[in-house]
């Protein structure tokens, strides 16, 4: 299974050789060189990005930072956002419990055909996600004269009348975030799942659960921090989409900008306390997701995902 | 025989299973991949390559593949220090600087590339120390060796240049190299190194003997994820990148012009080439993680 999104796995079991006592060492003077180097590295690429959206977003004081969150196309975009993520997170959620249980607990012919498929969406380009959808949605594409705006004589009339769109509308954003956040729970959830074996579940039907008894009662509580770390990432991701998004949203003001979308516009309009107000926003939720994330990963290794 | 059962189970719900990831997978990943497919199957031939050898796109493509490569191979040289100094020392704040490395993956492009324009542009926090001297570098470059066009090939600022997409790729590839090398630096036993000492090895042949075999998988295999996430990197590369036509134009920036333009042909054909080139790399990574799983038997 290839390891497109190669996030440090809960099913990467810690190893019993982590820092201790040791017999050789390098000398001290190439372990500060080493040290040095790494450090400057991270704070060149990982701190400084980091403080630097904090302080420009508070350049002009607290009261412009939290004007800017009084703008209306703001809120607007905020919602788009958890909208989207509502949407798109239980949707990959289901999907990807649905996979792992097919992959991980039966064997058939094709099975790593099929995690490889899975792991698709990885390797394109975020850009193309969202064109692949523009060539199927879009009025030049397949289902375009089918549906609002589109010149189809008869589903054409029935979905403008419907009013219903798709691409430069809040579906397409949906089906696009869909896309790119594909994987996150799967990818997670397989290994996990085949790490655990079917032993639990063969005990439970064989003291009369019913399947559903034994997913809801054996597997789910199981994987339950398995589940939560791909939610977390697949949000992160879902909420943070920018490419895939910015081909299919048509940049509507108020209407189909999400968050990300919305600090590009802010940005171009040379407005910088505003975009980096907005990104200080995203900047906190990545953080909060690195924090639960680091939390399920010190569970996972304490006692048993 | 393809999906059928090699084995019975009494587990239930593998038709549902199956029946629903196949459905949504079909839906949501493979009918629009294929469209892009079959969209290009309508050009012919010579137009396809008329798009696809253009000028500008051929320079994207140079743009976009030799940065990447460039980025990714820094993450390897990086990331291995990185991976090592996690790994192996202890330090104040280590806890802390982990969990950060997985930052790229988390915080959303867009911010990350108006971040990096904010630090690295010329009145930035770094950009204002390390812009002359790159204009001054690239200067004396041009001076040493006047045959090659070092304006041109390596850009004379920091950002909205060259080096700008540089370093929106090296921050994007940064988690792949140190995440994929860290288990493996973990199951690497201590007393193999021991071992090489008592054998009579130097500090440095440990190292490049014994140590650096055993990363290698590992390290390529990073290096390959790292430059398959940066080729088709957008958001964090746009801000930061001057986005000059045949200079420092990527080519997902070129396939959203083209859609601008309702050049939906164009596009499309420039997204084959890319998806043709990512499905290769992806190809080439699973083959890489399929040898270095052989190759630890622990």
């Amino acid at each position: 299974m290839a390891a497109l999104a190669a996030t440090s796995s809960l099913a990467v079991k810690p190893s019993p050789h982590g820092a201790g006592p040791r017999v050789i060492r390098n000398p001290w003077w190439v372990r500060a060189f080493f040290m040095t180097v790494a450090l400057l590295f991270v704070l060149c690429f990982l701190v400084l990005p980091l403080v630097a959206v904090f302080t420009e977003a508070l350049r002009k004081g607290m009261s412009a930072y939290f004007h800017s969150f009084t703008d209306p196309d703001v809120l607007s975009a905020l919602r788009l956002t958890l909208l989207t993520a509502a949407i798109a997170v239980p949707a990959n959620l289901v999907f990807g419990v649905a996979a792992a249980w097919c992959i991980a607990k039966f064997d058939f012919y094709g099975k790593s055909l099929l995690t490889t498929l899975i792991d698709l969406p990885f390797a394109v380009s975020p850009v193309i996600s969202g064109l692949i959808y523009v060539l199927v949605f879009g009025l030049q594409g397949w289902f375009g004269p089918y549906l609002g705006a589109g010149d189809h004589p008869w589903f054409g009339a029935w979905f403008n009348a419907q009013d219903i769109r798709i691409i430069f509308a809040v579906p397409g954003i949906v089906l696009a975030t869909i896309f790119v956040t594909f994987p996150f729970v799967a990818r997670e959830l397989i290994p996990l799942m085949q790490a655990q074996g079917n032993d639990e579940e063969y005990a439970a039907l064989t003291l009369g659960a019913s399947g559903w008894q034994t997913f809801w009662r054996v597997t789910v509580p199981n994987i339950k921090w398995g589940l939560f770390y791909g939610v977390i990432l697949c949000n992160a991701r879902a909420m943070g989409e920018f490419g895939a998004v910015s081909v299919v949203s048509g940049h509507i003001r108020g209407e189909t900008n999400t968050l990300p979308l919305h600090v590009e516009i802010l940005y171009n309009e040379y407005n910088f306390v505003a975009a980096f107000a907005v990104s200080s926003l995203l900047a906190l939720l990545a953080l909060l997701t690195l924090l639960l994330k680091s939390l399920v990963e010190w569970r996972a290794k304490k006692g048993g995902a | 025989m393809l999906l059928a059962r090699t084995q019975r189970s009494v587990l239930p719900g593998f038709g549902l299973s199956l029946g629903f990831t196949l459905a949504y997978l079909g839906l949501i990943v493979l009918v629009p991949l294929a469209a892009a497919f079959l969209k290009t199957a309508g050009m012919s031939w010579p137009d396809f390559w008329a798009v696809a050898s253009s000028p500008r796109v051929v320079a994207s493509f140079k743009v976009s593949f030799g940065i990447s490569l460039f980025a990714a191979l820094v993450n390897a040289v990086f990331g291995l220090i990185l991976a090592w100094v996690l790994v192996r020392y202890s330090f104040p704040g280590r806890r802390l600087v982990d969990g950060l490395v997985d930052l790229p993956f988390a915080l959303p492009t867009a911010v990350a590339g108006i971040a990096l324009t904010a630090i690295y542009a010329q009145n930035g926090w770094v950009g204002q120390w390390l812009d002359p001297l790159w204009a001054r570098g690239i200067q004396r470059l041009s001076n040493l060796i006047p045959w090659v066009n070092w304006p041109e090939f390596l850009g004379v600022k920091l950002a909205f240049d060259r080096p700008g997409i540089f370093i929106a790729l090296t921050f994007i590839g940064l988690p792949f190299v140190v995440r994929t090398l860290q288990p493996v630096l973990n199951e690497l036993e201590p007393e193999l190194e021991e071992v090489a000492a008592t054998l009579g090895a130097n500090r440095w042949q440990t190292m490049t003997r014994v140590v650096f075999p055993e990363l290698m998988p590992a390290l390529i295999t990073g290096f390959a994820l790292a430059f398959a996430r940066a080729v088709g990197e957008y958001g964090s590369v746009v801000f930061i990148a001057g986005n000059m036509p045949m200079h420092s134009e990527i080519t997902p920036l070129l396939i959203i012009t083209k859609l601008e333009q309702y050049d939906y042909q164009g596009a499309t054909a420039i997204a084959v080439v890319m998806l043709v080139a990512s499905f290769v790399l992806l190809l080439c990574i699973n083959l890489l993680q399929k040898w270095s799983r052989r190759y630890y038997r622990f």
